[in-house]
């Protein structure tokens, strides 16, 4: 919805009339030496202290420095704001801000037609050109037509903006993410504040620099001011968001944030074993900066190492966490399994990335569902749970772990390059309204001898009698042997490998009594139902309300628990006639509620290593619904 | 026999004593042993429970982590906690307990295949990080459990099951091993001299640090009399030096004979030739890994085989390191979770 006002924006003076909008989307994209992350994440962080619900997407190359401008070497960042609650970041853009030919050549399609277009005219050389294989060049053949164009010189005006500073050519060109980002805050009217607080903190010690970036914001700002850019003044009215105090958080972040405060909520020693893998590793670089909170983060030597000690950890009665992504989790299989067979409380992050083997490392997927389902060999149950927002992946941690203690098993939890990555302001929780996670061992900790057999089981949750080492008397061996039901003792009985294998599962088909039943969002029973699970849940319920508008009756269920499925589920799917089920793969969960249900369900799926475009699966919605 | 060593490190600074004096008893669990008959773990067991009731550490803060092997059975005849884990990966699984439980001691149980070929990689780097766990490596030369292929000891040329016309590669030698990962106690003793065994046990037990022992094992049915030829008890003296902290390297009979530094490494010497004065005192505690080196590769026939404590040096270990950054940063900065949830910047919404 569009409608044009007179009123002046807050910022700055001009009398340009300003366009009021619900939602824009835009995508900065260059070189990745440009600093489209950093203008990127400035931008999101003037648009959260403005007051819009916003949603951003980074995309970067795997490469830490492809040739400069190269289409290899193309970075892009997305936010999407609005004055409503949103679920995605959008998935055309309104704007795209291109730095240099490749950027453009790499994000021209995906500008909505007759989108506004904001260019560096001064990368546009005949080299530059070449690089992203343009035979002309596209400012002047014409065939940019269709949208808005903004060709902003803005090299040689940021350089002009810094000239008297005395910086290197090179550091004065620096500068150019600044003007742009200036250009686009007049766009978009946004304070300026945030982002000059920002370079102070960050630059303050090398004032030059710090002087270089105000300049060329300030400059960028001011160019978008004199420069009458018809119809390009646009305001995105704050979000009525819930009260509350708020700050901007990636799923990466959450899952820390959930560490440390599931280490709080047990009153647990954390010890986080990894092996740096993108998109995990921040979680080990987060935590590592954080030894106040006595967290013992230990970089490997490799993936088993990194599960092996965090195996030790939970072992010895600390709160054992490793975390990965796909590649992480095959080495790691066995290991896990080992957790499996001792029945010890591990917690392992799967921050799934696009594969197979090295595959996309920077691109996300939901593709390690069967692998952490039945990636092991033997009968090897555990429980796998997802998170469904970047924030959601701290309240998913605390699941892991209440669940791990509850019933001393390895719980998966799997995010994606998708969540670990994209902003999103988040409501900060009030701790102690989250409740504290039992450990039933502290309870075991003085049985009697006479009394302490290691596999007895906890009558309602099967949960085994696991007690750290270090009690008298208590003297046990576990290990990855076959156990003796009750005993633990090694035992070859086939009786009683039946007997344990229908144990391991059941005590993990019981997580079921202990979780929320799945709530449908829309009509009880009916035609449709769309079920989703994990990170597309803002494509999805983006997807299914755009359907509804357009006068579609379909259901919605979102699943953060994989294994086992909530109590519930296999009602649920009956109810319906058809069954859809959207995922960033090929069809995983799919395969599973088929196998577990007999449904004839659907499957909407995209490999792209992008998530999941909530335009194109609201056609696929559509089209089920009417068939 | 009694190693003389540096000073030992008083056990007790960090793990707490027993309250009665335990014996070789207090250690032995009651699970049937499953080893072949004749089979030299029978021995290292015993060993190793008459070595820690010296130490007087209570078995229940005792913890023995294995990987896969014959070897590694070994937790389950032990009256400690323990974990029989998986092929290699021992020293993770007792890095990871041992750095959240230092009241603990923590011992790896592993074989010449387990540490060396699956498990080389962990083994480096528990060295090399100085995690204070105790690693005791019987090295038989073969895969008992696997029924006798070659092992990453195997001489070269070694007929065994998987090499029917002898191995083509060449084996590692355990100690350079440990010595390269910049291990700070590396030890080796065997199975068939009692005495020396449960003192190198107990002087291992008593390092701060990581400790590496390489335990001749013999495994009677897949590689009998593997070490027989500078072990057995009539050629010992002859064909072994044991290595003694300051004391000079003698060997053979009435120690007629010594160890000297020659152009290429070392050399035997006469005890009482011209050359007597060249015999090395043996410095445990040398910083330079140097003659240490050039120890642990003295091989039958050659050389005599050194026994005993190679090199025991003191330097702080990854948990040293990891807990006093903790109480530092504890110190410096705030921990309060609700600050952290916070982050840098909050906004309020009306
Ligand atoms: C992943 C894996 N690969 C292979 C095996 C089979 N395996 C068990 S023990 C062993 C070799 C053991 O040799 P060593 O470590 O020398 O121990 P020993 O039996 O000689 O004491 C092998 C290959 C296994 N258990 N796990
Ligand atoms: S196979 Fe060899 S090492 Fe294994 S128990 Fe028998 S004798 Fe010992
Ligand atoms: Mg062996």
């Amino acid at each position: 919805m569009t409608t044009t006002s007179t009123q002046a924006n807050g910022s700055g003076n001009t009398s340009a009339p300003i366009q009021e909008r619900d939602r824009v989307t835009v995508r900065f994209a260059g070189d990745s030496g440009d600093g489209m992350q950093l203008a990127g994440n400035r931008f999101a962080d003037a648009t959260a202290v403005f007051g819009n619900d916003f949603s951003t997407l980074p995309d970067f190359p795997a490469e830490i420095r492809a040739p400069a401008g190269s289409l290899a070497g193309v970075s892009s960042f997305q936010i999407s704001f609005s004055k409503h609650q949103i679920f995605t970041p959008g998935d055309e853009p309104d704007t795209l801000v291109a730095m240099n030919p490749a950027a453009l050549k790499s994000h021209l399609s995906a500008l909505t037609k007759g989108g506004l277009l904001v260019v560096n005219e001064d990368a546009f050389t005949s080299g530059n050109l070449k690089k992203a294989n343009y035979p002309s060049n596209p400012l002047s053949d014409g065939s940019l037509d269709g949208f808005r164009i903004i060709k902003a010189p803005i090299t040689t005006a940021a350089v002009a903006a810094v000239d008297d500073l005395g910086l290197s050519n090179q550091n004065a060109e620096r500068t150019k993410n600044f003007f742009a980002l200036g250009l686009v805050y007049w766009l978009y009217d946004r304070d300026l504040q945030p982002t000059l607080d920002w370079i102070e903190d960050r630059f303050g010690r090398l004032p030059n620099i710090a002087e270089a970036n105000r300049r060329a914001l300030f400059a960028g700002h001011a160019y978008g001011e004199t420069t009458e850019i018809a119809d390009a003044h646009v305001r995105v009215p704050p979000a009525v968001l819930n009260p509350g105090e708020y700050r901007t958080i990636t799923g990466n972040q959450a899952l820390v944030l959930g560490l440390i405060t599931a280490a709080h909520l047990t009153d647990l020693e954390l010890f986080y074993g990894s092996y740096p893998i993108t998109p995990a590793s921040d979680v080990l670089v987060e935590l590592a900066a954080l030894r106040e909170f006595g967290v013992r983060t230990f970089q490997a030597e490799d993936e088993i190492s990194a599960v092996g000690t965090a195996i030790g950890a939970a072992y010895g009665g600390a709160l054992g966490v490793t975390g990965t992504s796909g590649p992480g989790i095959a080495l790691k299989s066995e290991a896990i399994n080992l957790a499996v067979m001792t029945e010890l409380p591990l917690i392992v992050l799967d921050v799934q990335r696009s594969g197979p083997s090295t595959g996309m490392p920077t691109k996300t997927e939901q593709t390690d569902l069967l692998q952490v389902m039945f990636g092991r060999n033997g009968e090897s149950p555990l429980c796998v749970l997802a998170a469904k927002s970047p924030g959601d992946c701290f309240y998913m941690v605390l699941e892991a772990v209440r669940l791990a203690y509850q019933f001393v098993t390895p719980v998966v939890l799997l995010s994606d390059t998708y969540l670990a990555n994209t902003a999103e302001p988040w409501p900060v929780p009030d701790l102690s309204q989250l409740s504290p996670i039992d450990v039933p061992y502290r309870r075991l900790v003085n049985t009697s001898p006479e009394d302490y057999q290691p596999y007895e089981r906890d009558p309602d949750t099967l949960a085994r009698m696991f007690v750290p080492p270090g009690q008298p008397g208590l003297q046990h061996r576990i290990g990855g042997l076959e156990k003796s039901d009750i005993s633990g003792d090694v035992a070859y009985s086939p009786e009683n490998h039946q007997r344990m294998t229908d144990l391991r599962a059941e005590k993990i088909q019981r997580i079921a009594n202990f979780i929320p039943e799945v709530e449908i969002d829309g009509p009880e029973s009916g035609d449709l139902l769309v079920l989703s699970w994990g990170s597309t849940y803002g494509a999805v319920f983006t997807a299914v309300n755009d359907a509804r508008e357009a006068g579609h009756e379909v259901a919605h269920a979102h699943l953060q628990y994989l294994n086992p499925f909530p109590r519930n589920l296999g009602d649920v799917v009956s109810r319906y006639k058809k069954v859809l089920v959207p995922e960033a793969n090929t069809g995983q969960l799919r395969m599973l509620v088929r196998a577990n249900f007999l449904v004839d369900a659907k499957g909407y799926n995209e490999v792209t290593g992008q998530p999941l475009s909530a335009r194109l699966l609201t056609e696929a919605i559509k089209q089920l619904a009417d068939e | 026999m009694v190693l003389q060593t540096p000073p030992l490190e008083p056990v007790e600074s960090i793990i707490p004593l027993a309250d009665e004096d335990l014996t070789r008893k207090d250690y032995a669990s009651d699970v049937d042993t499953r080893w072949c008959p004749g089979c030299g773990d029978y021995s290292i067991l015993a060993q190793m429970q008459r070595g820690l009731s010296n130490l007087n550490v209570a078995p229940e803060k005792m913890v023995f982590v294995s990987g896969i092997g014959c070897s590694s059975r070994f937790p389950y005849y032990m009256n400690t906690y323990g974990m029989h884990s998986i092929h290699g990966r021992a020293p993770t699984i007792a890095s990871g307990l041992k750095l959240s439980r230092p009241d603990l001691m923590v011992f790896v149980i592993t074989g010449d295949g387990d540490a060396l070929s699956i498990g080389g990689n962990h083994l480096l780097h528990v060295l090399r990080r100085n995690v204070d766990v105790k690693i005791f490596l019987f090295n038989n030369r073969i895969y008992g459990l696997t029924k006798g292929q070659y092992s990453p000891t195997s001489e070269l040329g070694k007929v065994t099951k998987s090499s029917p016309v002898g191995t083509t590669e060449r084996p590692l030698n355990p100690l350079s091993v440990a010595l390269a990962s910049e291990a700070t106690f590396v030890a080796r003793s065997f199975d068939t001299d009692p005495q020396h065994l449960t003192a190198t046990i107990e002087r291992a037990a008593r390092h701060h640090g990581a400790a590496f022992v390489e335990i001749l094992q013999n495994c009677n049915i897949f590689n009998d009399r593997a070490f027989a030829d500078y072990t057995d008890r009539n050629v010992r003296d002859e064909r072994l030096l044991y290595l003694e902290h300051g004391q000079p390297m003698l060997f053979g009979e009435n120690k007629n004979k010594g160890l000297a530094v020659s152009a290429t490494g070392l050399r035997v010497v006469d005890a009482g030739g011209p050359d007597a004065g060249l015999i090395l005192t043996h410095d445990a505690t040398r910083p330079a890994p140097d003659v240490h080196q050039l120890l642990a590769r003295c091989a039958y026939p050659e050389m005599p085989v050194p026994m005993g404590v190679i090199r025991q040096v003191t330097t702080p270990t990854y948990g040293d390191y990891l807990d006093s950054q903790i109480e530092v940063q504890k110190f410096k900065n705030r921990h309060d979770v609700t600050q952290l949830l916070r982050g840098r910047s909050t906004w309020q919404v009306e």
